[in-house]
């Protein structure tokens, strides 16, 4: 018998749900309604020329590549710790990286205003330490901690799943060869666990970029990052054409990370293979 | 010894940064007061007030019903389709299908949501549970089907066929051979489309309707006003009924690995 026909219902799911509402989003982007028509025009991705929007674009992409390189540089020793860890202490480390996850986000995002506060628990630290209270919240550095905290697990488990997997009788010939413990870091282990790494840093930046959760939380009402210009355009100001344009446009950014990134993982694959 | 006290500290900073909004959460639920200042005393008033708090009672038995239908739903289409396409031969019309299968994967969740909601609008479609619990499902399914496909390529293909030829009907075979040994798939995509239901706004946010709603959306309308401490208590209670949940598993699976080890010496 023929399997391959209970694929056939979900292909017409995949149709109807994953296809068609992306090419409207797409047909929306280029066009406008006009006396109750639609009209095609590129009016939308020009609006989004303006200065103003420019610049909140810039804001995210930064944020993001903030957060993706610090979440990297905090997390992988940590991923690095875990691997080397004996399998019973290892499973729990994991598992606790895996816990925090089982509380609603938007609850634990929301649980930093309490630690961030004016008269939050850091605050107190620091007025302790004999300094005068800190303005920690409703700024860049609130939305960076924010996304930090949220992303970092994405980060540090595949490195984690990556280094684990390292044959160590790599880094025992490694070492039997001469090769002090830092050449054994950058010549064995750093060049083996780069897809980890381009894993980590797409399940990371891609969140990072598109997200306005986050930054409305701790970044406060007029906080805008591009998530939040969506969230705009649809459901306040109700320009679903100019909201489409703007989504468009992200997909774009994260199309050419997500290229950036495969390339220098095949890169890396194909040029630094041991043998 | 100085580089020992340094990993040490470092794995105490980082555990320190994931547990602290959480502790915080779990301790607030205990605080009699309702605002986010300081410390007023112990109450177990938030605990209390959890049964009668109807918005909250109505937001969390959508949240559960959703995600109770969605991934048992996501999990029968996603079985079959992962079957269809484990079926199909290698070639254009697979690869399509495996990629646009992907692409809720990788979209950005707020792309999903305002395709999804754009599609309701053309369609006509009223928002609310319908719209929800469909929004759900599709996005629930591909993470059903990329946990499948593995065990089916891990599969024996030989022992469908000599079902068959045993005299097994197609889906007799199906049902006694192919599914059990797939079932591992199974469960985790399954366990993974009811997390992602239960824990999604984003998607949710943009295909709720009126009087529809979840948990993660009514904690974000409370976020402007300040959250009611009955959501701590509430997300107290869900997280410390997991933490129990995976500890009897824990157990449980300890016990048999104990038993397993047992029988092999005997």
């Amino acid at each position: 018998m023929k399997m391959k026909i209970f694929s056939y219902p979900y292909m017409l799911w995949l149709v109807i749900f994953i296809v068609v509402p992306l090419l409207l989003v797409f047909l929306y982007a280029v066009t406008t309604t006009e006396n109750g028509g639609l009209q095609f025009t590129v009016e939308n991705l020009r609006r989004f020329l303006d200065p103003n929007y420019l610049d909140v674009l810039w804001v995210s992409i930064k944020l993001a590549l903030q957060t993706t390189i610090i979440t990297l540089i905090l997390g992988y020793p940590i991923g690095m710790i875990i691997a080397r860890e004996k399998p019973s202490k290892r499973n729990i480390m994991v598992l606790l990286f895996v816990i925090p996850m089982w509380m609603n986000f938007l609850l634990r995002t929301y649980a930093w205003l309490t630690l961030l506060g004016k008269n939050g628990i850091v605050n107190y630290i620091v007025t302790l330490l004999g300094f005068e209270p800190l303005d920690l919240l409703y700024n860049d550095g609130a939305v960076l901690l924010g996304m930090i905290y949220n992303f970092l697990p994405f980060m540090v488990l595949p490195i984690y799943s990556v280094i684990e997997k390292i044959d160590n009788s790599l880094i025992e010939a490694a070492e039997d060869l001469g090769a002090n413990k830092f050449e054994v870091f950058t010549k064995v282990t750093l060049p083996l666990s780069i897809p980890g790494i381009m894993t980590g840093i797409t399940m990371v930046f891609m969140p990072a970029v598109s997200t306005f959760v986050i930054s409305r939380l701790l970044g406060g009402g007029q906080y805008m990052l591009i998530g939040n210009l969506i969230e705009q355009q649809f459901l306040w100001v109700g320009d679903w054409h100019f909201g489409s344009a703007i989504s468009i446009i992200m997909m774009i950014f994260i199309l050419i990370a997500m290229a950036i990134t495969s390339k220098f993982d095949d890169q890396k694959e194909g040029s630094s293979g041991l043998w | 010894m100085v580089k020992n006290i340094l990993k040490k500290l470092y794995i105490f900073l980082m555990f320190l940064f994931l547990y602290a909004p959480i502790i915080v959460l779990i301790v607030y639920s205990f605080n009699d007061s309702r605002s986010r200042g300081g410390w007023k005393g112990f109450t177990l008033r938030w605990y209390a007030e959890l049964f009668t708090n109807s918005d909250i009672l109505t937001a969390l038995y959508y949240t559960v019903l959703i995600a109770v239908l969605s991934s048992v739903i996501s999990t029968i289409v996603g079985t079959f389709a992962a079957i269809g396409i484990h079926g199909m031969k290698n070639g254009y019309a697979k690869k399509t299908v495996l990629n646009l299968n992907y692409l809720p994967v990788l979209n950005p969740d707020i792309v999903t949501a305002v395709s999804l909601m754009t599609l309701f609008k053309f369609l006509r479609i009223e928002f609310g549970f319908v719209t929800l619990l469909l929004s759900h499902i599709t996005f629930c399914i591909p993470y059903v089907i990329l946990s499948i496909l593995p065990k089916l390529r891990q599969m024996n293909k030989h022992l469908p066929e000599a079902a068959m030829d045993l005299g097994a009907t197609p889906f007799y075979a199906l049902r006694k051979v192919v599914i059990p040994e797939i079932m591992p798939g199974i469960v985790s995509g399954a366990l993974i489309a009811f997390t992602l239901s239960i824990d999604d706004f984003v998607i949710s946010f943009f295909n709720k309707g009126v009087g529809v709603t979840n948990l993660s959306i009514t904690i974000y309308s409370m976020a402007r006003r300040g959250i009611n401490p009955v959501i701590n208590a509430l997300s107290t209670l869900m997280f410390v009924s997991l933490l129990v949940l995976l500890i009897i598993i824990n157990k449980k699976d300890e016990k048999d690995a104990n038993s397993k080890k047992r029988g092999e010496n005997i």
